[in-house]
């Protein structure tokens, strides 16, 4: 009998979960904490806004990791596109044509991101905006390209992501990114000695600093040493600071991401080792580490598309916070950006929501190439036919605990 | 007359599987099927042949394997090696993936053996804990591989791309933790419906047969099946090794079903070998058709829940609980029991009284 009871509680609970599921999202304005924006930004279809529509509408999917370890990116991109869809539609849309926006969890998985993805086809999806992180974008980039649908990535860095002609991306490259880095402490003489600490089990590590060491060649930078830690090691740097301090290096580069970076920084001020850090973009985010003495971080440079102190993204970021209640990354500005790239892309090519997927494909693909905004992560951003974007590096240093431009 | 009742209990088995087959047509046909569905279709036969697969080892051979996953990572980097690397010398698509799944359960096959040996000396809850280290190990070992290949043949690296030192014309095929990626999308459903009957084939005749039964007895009893003269370590290795490469199979049509393949722990790690055996436990120990529609169920599920957003997963694992308690606590068998009682009963009054 007993068990009987038990049975019956766990029905009772999982048909109040549904109930509770089921009216969410009309308390979405409401909605503070980041938990809650999940559930506001997945079901968040401005569908007042594209009832009235008299062009016609365009659904954009979304595809991202909404649940699990990398949520903090994909909830980003699912809230800089919504951000960016509600502003396009408040300003009377596209020519009257309307923005609709639907976001889909892909747990961060190739195999979820196709289902997906299928799940958003379903919806009606005539765009995409995603997948956020890479192996999932090379996943669905390949059943993108089977329907022709157009494809832009906020984040997908690894090179794979943009093989086909249908898909873009906002971010740099991996590669680019290690290059790009070479070449700005090459040009800007920081240092001809450098040493690099990397994550070799991740895929943007390993990819940027494989490009920086072939650049650093032709920049006659010198790699003094070379050291490597992996997601099981990533506690204790001591090991590879020593080798750096004892080849004479002048400068550190750090491609990985600002978590193990803060313990690093701890650990060369411990033992008193100050040369110049310098990180790429997964270093954004340092001066939000808990517990982390952000004195260390002085003189830290990065290359980031964007920071919320920048002039430019003032506004952004105020509505950000207003709308989500938290501070917004890299991640909801590269897919702003890539919902206004859309949005370029549609005046110039002069789709229309009534086309067929494939014919609004065709169209986009060649107005990309065509077009040139002015984002969040890069004034006078264009695309290539490859998919690539054009646009500046920029460099930030901390000083006095705020991002400086460069 | 047992005979026969094995016949039509596996005829129905099959006559299953080939009426799923004939629905999804029609409905592919008709324009009835979601794009969701649609792409859920490979997946699904991916989880009944790793739920068939496994029931060999966990139901018949009565040991609990917790690597099941790793033979099917084995099984799809072979595959999708063998395919990339076979780019120039066969162009036919079908013709490499055939020659694909072939190489990839031969592959998955021997590892099968190659682990068999030392692991299948344990019993029970050791066999467990080192077929579970076995699977990580594969994993792990496939994640720090470098494979490429030039004119002058493979160069092979466990460090990075760079060091493999090809020369231009080479191409890096397996690169670490990145996995292979551009496999060509050559798995549909048919074939996979084809592969799920094969390997129901397989199992099926196997287990009905000599060697099936001594399999059988090393589980029930191990000591008296020694005593009648049955190799048991022959026994067990040949069913671990056939379970594997089964595994390796399904591990062929993953990787030409997605086009990004890498050996993480969400898609190969400790986390799917257990998705696999909770297919095998919820289907009812031994039971092949219940394992296979469990793991219908259980894919299909957290699919079908994504209206619910976040909550699906709490969902899925409550409906796990429930399913599970459902289907083997010995009070809710009795429960069921005495509730079809009282309904043949009720019928029964009311048909008395009319």
């Amino acid at each position: 009998m007993k068990k009987f009871v038990s049975l019956g509680l766990a029905v009772a609970m999982a048909a109040s979960l549904t109930a509770c599921g089921g009216s969410k999202p009309t308390e979405t304005t409401a909605a503070a904490g980041a938990a809650e924006t999940t559930a506001a930004a997945a079901e968040a279809e401005t569908t007042a806004a594209a009832a009235e529509a008299a062009g016609g509408t365009f659904k954009i999917g979304v595809i991202g990791p909404l649940t699990g370890p990398a949520a903090a990116y994909g909830i980003a991109v699912a809230n800089g596109a919504d951000l960016a869809v509600k502003e396009i539609n408040a300003a009377g849309g596209i020519n009257g044509m309307m923005l609709e926006n639907k976001a889909e969890d892909d747990e961060h998985d190739p195999e979820k991101s196709v289902n997906a993805y299928n799940t958003l086809k379903d919806w009606g999806m005539q765009m995409l905006v995603g997948a956020t992180t890479s192996k999932p974008c090379i996943a669905v980039a390949a059943e993108s390209a089977n329907d022709n649908l157009f494809q832009i990535t906020p984040s997908g860095s690894a090179v794979e992501c943009v093989a086909n002609d249908n898909v873009f991306r906002v971010c740099f490259a991996d590669p680019d990114q290690g290059t790009a880095s070479a070449k700005y402490i090459g040009e800007n003489k920081l240092a001809t000695k450098v040493a690099i600490i990397y994550d070799s089990s991740t895929e943007y590590s390993s990819g940027i600093r494989e490009s920086f060491v072939k650049e650093a060649g032709n920049q006659g930078i010198e790699v003094v040493a070379d050291e490597a830690f992996t997601a099981d090691s990533n506690t204790d740097f001591s090991v590879q600071l020593d080798k750096a301090k004892e080849a004479g290096a002048e400068l550190v580069f750090l491609p990985i991401y600002y978590q193990e970076a803060s313990v690093i920084l701890k650990q060369a001020a411990d033992k008193e080792f100050s040369p110049i850090f310098f990180g790429c973009d997964g270093m954004d985010g340092i001066l939000t580490v808990e517990n982390f003495d952000t004195s260390l971080a002085e003189g830290l440079m990065l290359l980031t598309p964007f920071s919320t102190t920048e002039e430019s993204s003032k506004e952004f970021t105020e509505a950000y916070v207003a709308a989500y209640g938290v501070e917004p990354n890299q991640f909801a500005a590269d897919s702003y950006d890539a919902v206004y790239a859309i949005k370029a892309a549609i005046e110039k090519s002069g789709v229309t929501p009534d086309m067929e997927v494939s014919a609004i494909c065709d169209g986009m693909k060649a107005a990309m190439t065509e077009i040139s905004i002015d984002g969040l992560t890069g004034a006078g951003m264009t695309w290539n036919a490859a998919g690539e974007p054009n646009k500046a590096p920029k460099a930030v240093k901390i000083v006095n605990g705020v991002y400086e431009m460069q | 007359m047992k005979k026969n009742k094995v016949l039509i209990q596996n005829s129905i088995t099959y006559a299953l599987v080939i009426i799923c087959w004939i629905l999804a047509q029609l409905l592919i046909s008709t324009g009835h099927m979601s794009s969701l569905m649609k792409g859920l279709l490979v997946p699904l036969c991916i989880y009944v042949i790793l739920a068939v697969s496994l029931t060999l080892t966990v139901g018949n051979l009565g040991e609990l394997s917790l690597g099941h996953a790793g033979f099917m990572c084995v099984g799809a980097f072979s595959g999708a090696f063998f395919t990339k690397c076979m780019e120039q010398a066969i162009p036919s698509v079908p013709v490499r993936f055939l020659l694909a799944l072939l190489v990839g359960a031969a592959v998955a096959g021997a590892f099968g053996i190659l682990i068999g040996i030392p692991v299948l000396r344990l019993k029970g809850d050791y066999l467990a804990i080192v077929t579970l280290a076995f699977g990580e190990i594969i994993k792990n070992l496939i994640n720090v591989m470098y494979i490429g290949k030039d004119a002058s043949g493979f160069h092979f690296s466990i460090k990075d791309t760079m060091s493999l030192g090809m020369d231009e014309t080479g191409v890096v095929i397996v690169k670490g933790a990145q996995g292979i990626t551009g496999t060509p999308k050559a798995a549909t459903f048919t074939i996979g419906i084809i592969l799920v009957l094969i390997t129901l084939a397989i199992v099926l005749n196997l287990i009905n047969s000599r060697t099936g039964r001594a399999i059988m007895s090393i589980r029930d009893n191990r000591i008296a099946a020694e005593s009648i003269g049955i190799n048991i370590t022959k026994y067990k290795l040949m069913a671990f090794a056939i379970s594997a490469a089964l595994a390796g199979i399904a591990g062929v049509l993953y990787a030409h079903n997605i086009s990004s393949l890498a050996a993480t722990p969400k898609s190969f790690g400790y986390n799917m070998s257990i998705m696999i055996l909770v297919f095998v436990v919820l289907g009812g120990l031994g039971n092949i058709r219940g394992s296979m529609i469990a793991a219908v169920v259980l894919t299909m599920l957290p699919e079908l829940l994504r209206g619910l957003n976040d909550y699906r997963m709490l969902i899925y694992a409550i409906v796990l609980i429930v399913m599970m308690i459902f289907n083997s606590s010995p009070k809710a068998i009795e429960m069921r029991a005495v509730f079809m009682e009282k309904i043949k009963k009720n019928k029964k009054t009311a048909k008395e009284a009319a």
